[in-house]
């Protein structure tokens, strides 16, 4: 193994998304060393995606110059940032953590990096979208809401003409003024709950986050100059098309969120995005043993004290690890992480290039943190005003697919419940393969989760979200780079002895 | 009243109710939430030298293929049969005395020389030594095999309570009367311990103790391929391991294709108790030994591990039988890592015994006393 092949730090930090990237300043700025790994092809996560052949965010993202200022923090502190790695598994030892690696291969590398060493860690792996399944949701032109924003940023286009967005949450309008921005005739917004006063007309200040409110009034003058309809308590209950997306039903629902039939009608589409929010990626946390709790939209997330430790000693996280929050407070909670790590190794007092003594430190610290609570009491509103509707099961049918993969229908779940006798998600799993297949449950999971709900009166407790979500390889590898991850001598004897 | 629905309880009150007893189970988790959703639902005779454990196999092999035919497809029962191979002479030789002794105690098996084994297995390595064909060797989902047995136990009058965990035991003097739990006491004539790798603490709490402990074992999981792999395969050396006390780890995977086109691939055998962390290099190892068999999946992506803790007894034979030291409680337990295959056969010794009558095969070598250790001489 080449000496580069394998790094050793002080801290090393999963994900280079707005949490990832300021850890790690924060940590670097105190004079420690630290390595940053991230999948993707350079800095910025979801929030900061890099607009077509463009480096750095593109001009008029919100955030750009947090993103700069951060980006810049890296280099002044000698960060190292290993782009195009996908960390596929963590472990712990004696004195702290390693991590593996494979290059993402669609990405060019001359140093491919194998393993990174450090004695504590900073998960920052962000999340991706939830999906409801619908019928007709596997044909080609439906995606998840977050996915059409990502094509958006990062390509600049969109794969259709005719556009229904469709689901929860404030990130739909966001994502429709983004659509209709870049020339897609945007036919319809349904936002499955009512928030009548919600974000499209109160000030969010109100909540406590003006940058958001911000956000909020510029979209809904986009939705505006665009003519985008947005119609509250409507649902996208079915997606018609062959081969691709050739109409949807929209439905409007009634108070317990289910169908109300007669209010059904057909527009075509050939695209639809469907957001039914956020969920964390927590496979690295989950195998090193964090402990997690249920956030109010329902998602599993890892549990932090007020200086964002997990319950593992050395582990840290932050971002949408910890809830859904958004890209402010996800800054927020890296920087506070960056601190604690610094104070935990013992370095809190240090002073150097451009770094604060201890006191300015703590009281920076508690700043954070009361961001921190605040950043938590809007994600809380936000997500008790847009919930999933209670009764969306009603729109499944019994050839449904549910799991993709594994080509799961709806009705083998029930058969699961109602005559196997599975009473959470893990044993549904076991017995009827949602979950089992290539995207090991990341697409079917929250879907499997709240369907064994519905059927069987009880939700899932963390514990069993906990089982059903638990990850050990974060990525797909092949079984030869996995034989060759093995650090102890070459084979002894015969291979199989 | 059968503690436990894993393989085992499960398997208990299938026989227990078809036979007419009015039959409990209790599971302080979801049902298969133990080790049987965490192994593999392999049904080897081909990794059992001639004895007691051998001849429980042979006996499971009738009730799978007999007693429960009508039911097979509901839990995938494939009779792939079996393909041990040996790397180097020594080990042919050795395999092919194992076989000797297999077949005079009734095995179907055949050996198998290194020129005849890409007609059983094409993508096989080519520089092996030859190896043994085991058709009696059998796959089955071991969850759903949980789910299904218990399906039907209920279609006979059975009941099953989830979330109730067994906390203690209902006493009159020495004899059981049933067991304490935190949604009750349940009343009983007859307790079953089928608690998997915790019927040691379970025995306990009854004051009868068997020592069953726990033995981690690891899986591999590969995404969906095309066929690559027809029977189950393993090294030779995985005998040896299975009968083996070592606490270091031992890997000699069996690799075997599911329904579903993903290709498992264990496992690994360690003492370390009720550990929860996997050493990397324990993946790493199955992964290894899995490309040498079959080097074909080198490419091939890995996209699970997941493991579980066997239930063994320092003898390597499970605990089947009544319980002479708390008269009423029953144990079915300690079958390591052949839980899923032994399941039926225990299942229906136990309902014979439960019914007073005679077992088809003796239960003296399972006996649960006999780990008492001989009282000093004074
Ligand atoms: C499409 C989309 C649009 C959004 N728009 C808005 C918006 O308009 N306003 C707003 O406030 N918020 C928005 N959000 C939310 C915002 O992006 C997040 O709150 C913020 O990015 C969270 O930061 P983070 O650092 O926790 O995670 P992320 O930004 O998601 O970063 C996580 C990083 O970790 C990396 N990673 C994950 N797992 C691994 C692994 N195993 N190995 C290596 N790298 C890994 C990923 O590649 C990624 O770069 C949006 C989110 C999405 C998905
Ligand atoms: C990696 C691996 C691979 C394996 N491969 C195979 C194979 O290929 N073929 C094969 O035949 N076997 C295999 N096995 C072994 C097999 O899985 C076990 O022998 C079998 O599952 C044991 O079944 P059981 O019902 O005794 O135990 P379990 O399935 O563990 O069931 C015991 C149940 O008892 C419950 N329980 C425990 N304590 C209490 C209490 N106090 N109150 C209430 N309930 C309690 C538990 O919740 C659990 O559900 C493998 C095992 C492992 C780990």
């Amino acid at each position: 193994m080449r000496s580069s092949d394998v790094l050793t730090a002080d801290v090393a930090v999963v994900g280079a998304g707005p949490a990832g990237l300021a850890a790690a300043g924060e940590a670097a700025a105190a004079g420690l060393d630290v390595v940053v790994v991230d999948a993707g092809a350079r800095p910025g996560g979801q929030y900061w995606r890099h607009g077509p052949g463009a480096e750095g965010p593109a001009p008029g993202t919100h955030g750009r110059g947090t993103f700069s200022t951060l980006r810049a923090g890296l280099g002044r502190h000698g960060v190292r940032l290993v782009c195009g790695h996908q960390v596929w598994q963590a472990g712990r030892h004696d004195d702290g953590f390693v991590l593996r690696l494979r290059p993402v291969h669609d990405f060019p590398h001359d140093d491919a990096v194998e393993r990174v060493s450090a004695r504590r860690l900073i998960v920052c792996t962000g999340g991706y979208d939830r999906q409801l399944p619908v019928p007709g949701w596997d044909l080609p032109g439906v995606m998840a809401a977050g996915g059409a924003q990502a094509l958006l940023k990062e390509y600049g286009t969109v794969p259709g003409q005719r556009v229904v967005v469709a689901g929860t949450g404030p990130f739909l309008v966001a994502v429709a003024a983004g659509l209709a921005e870049a020339g897609a005739r945007v036919v319809a917004v349904c936002e499955a709950n009512a928030p009548v006063r919600g974000w499209l007309r109160r000030p969010l200040a109100a909540l406590g986050e003006p940058a958001k409110a911000v956000e909020a009034v510029r979209y809904a003058a986009a939705l505006a100059r665009h003519r985008v309809p947005y119609r509250t308590r409507t649902a996208v209950t079915r997606v018609h098309g062959d081969d691709s997306v050739r109409a949807v039903d929209l439905t409007a629902l009634d108070h317990d969120g289910r169908p109300r039939e007669a209010t059904r009608t057909t527009v075509p589409a050939d695209l639809v995005a469907l957001g039914w929010g956020f969920t964390p990626s927590l496979d690295l946390l989950l195998t090193l043993g964090a402990a997690t709790r249920l956030d109010g939209d329902g998602s599993l997330v890892v549990r932090v004290d007020d200086g964002q430790r997990t319950t593992v000693p050395g582990l840290y996280a932050a971002g949408e690890t910890t809830g859904i929050a958004g890209a402010t407070q996800a800054v927020r909670e890296g920087l506070l992480s960056g601190l604690a790590v610094t104070a935990d190794l013992g370095r809190a007092g240090r002073t150097g290039d451009g770094v604060d003594a201890g006191p300015s430190r703590s009281r920076r610290a508690a700043r954070l943190r009361s961001g921190v609570r605040r950043g938590r009491r809007f994600a809380e509103a936000l997500h008790a005003a847009c919930p999933v509707p209670a009764g969306w099961t009603a729109w499944l049918a019994g050839d449904t697919v549910v799991c993709r993969c594994e080509e799961v229908p709806f009705a083998a779940v029930c058969h699961a419940v109602r005559e196997l006798g599975a009473e959470d998600p893990r044993t549904v799993k076991m017995l009827a393969r949602p979950g089992m297949g290539m995207c090991q449950g990341r697409v079917c999971g929250f879907a499997t989760a709240l369907i064994t709900r519905h059927l069987t009166g009880h939700p899932s407790t963390a514990e069993a979200l906990s089982a059903f979500g638990k990850r050990p390889l974060a990525a797909p590898v092949t079984l030869a780079e996995l034989a060759a991850s093995d650090d102890r001598t070459a084979p002894r004897t015969a291979p199989w002895s | 009243m059968v503690i436990g629905a894993g393989a085992v309880g499960a398997a208990v009150a299938f026989f227990a109710s078809r036979e007419g007893l009015r039959v409990a189970v209790v599971d302080r988790g979801p049902i298969a939430g133990g080790t049987s959703s965490a192994g593999e639902g392999n049904i080897l005779v081909s990794d059992k030298e001639p004895g007691p454990e051998l001849d429980l196999a042979l006996l499971a092999q009738r009730v799978w293929r007999e007693d429960l035919a009508e039911h097979a497809a509901l839990w995938e029962f494939e009779a792939k049969g079996g393909l041990v191979v040996g790397a180097t002479p020594p080990a042919v030789a050795a395999l092919a005395g194992l076989t000797r002794r297999q077949r005079a105690h009734g095995v179907e098996v055949t050996d198998v020389t290194a020129g005849e084994l890409p007609a059983h297995e094409p993508y096989l390595a080519l520089e092996l030594a030859g190896g043994a064909h085991y058709p009696q060797d059998a796959q089955v989902q071991p969850m759903l095999v949980v789910a299904h047995l218990l399906r039907l136990s209920r279609s006979s009058g059975a009941t099953v309570t989830t979330g109730a965990e067994v906390t203690g035991f209902l006493r009159h003097g020495d004899t059981v009367t049933g067991v304490r739990t935190t949604r009750g006491d349940i009343g009983a004539a007859m307790v079953v311990n089928a608690a998997g790798p915790w019927a040691g603490a379970v025995s306990e709490l009854a004051g009868a103790p068997v020592p069953v402990l726990p033995r981690r074992g690891v899986v591999l999981v590969t995404q969906p391929l095309p066929p690559l792999v027809r029977h189950k395969v393993y090294a030779a050396e995985y005998v040896g391991d299975v009968a083996s006390s070592d606490a270091a780890l031992q890997t000699s995977p069996v690799v075997e294709s599911t329904p579903a086109g993903t290709v498992l691939i264990g496992s690994s055998r360690e003492r370390v108790g009720f550990d929860r962390t996997i050493p990397p290099e324990v993946p790493a190892t199955l992964a290894r030994k899995a490309v040498a068999l079959f080097p074909r999946l080198a490419s091939a992506l890995a996209l699970r591990t997941y493991f579980g803790f066997r239930p063994y007894c320092p003898d390597h034979l499970p605990v089947i039988g009544p319980d002479p030291r708390a008269p009423g409680l029953w144990h079915a337990c300690g079958h390591e890592g052949a839980g899923i295959g032994l399941s039926v056969a225990t299942g229906k010794l136990l309902a014979q015994g439960m019914t007073g009558r005679d077992t088809e095969l003796d239960l003296t070598p399972f006996a649960p006393d006999r780990f008492a250790t001989a009282p000093p001489v004074p």
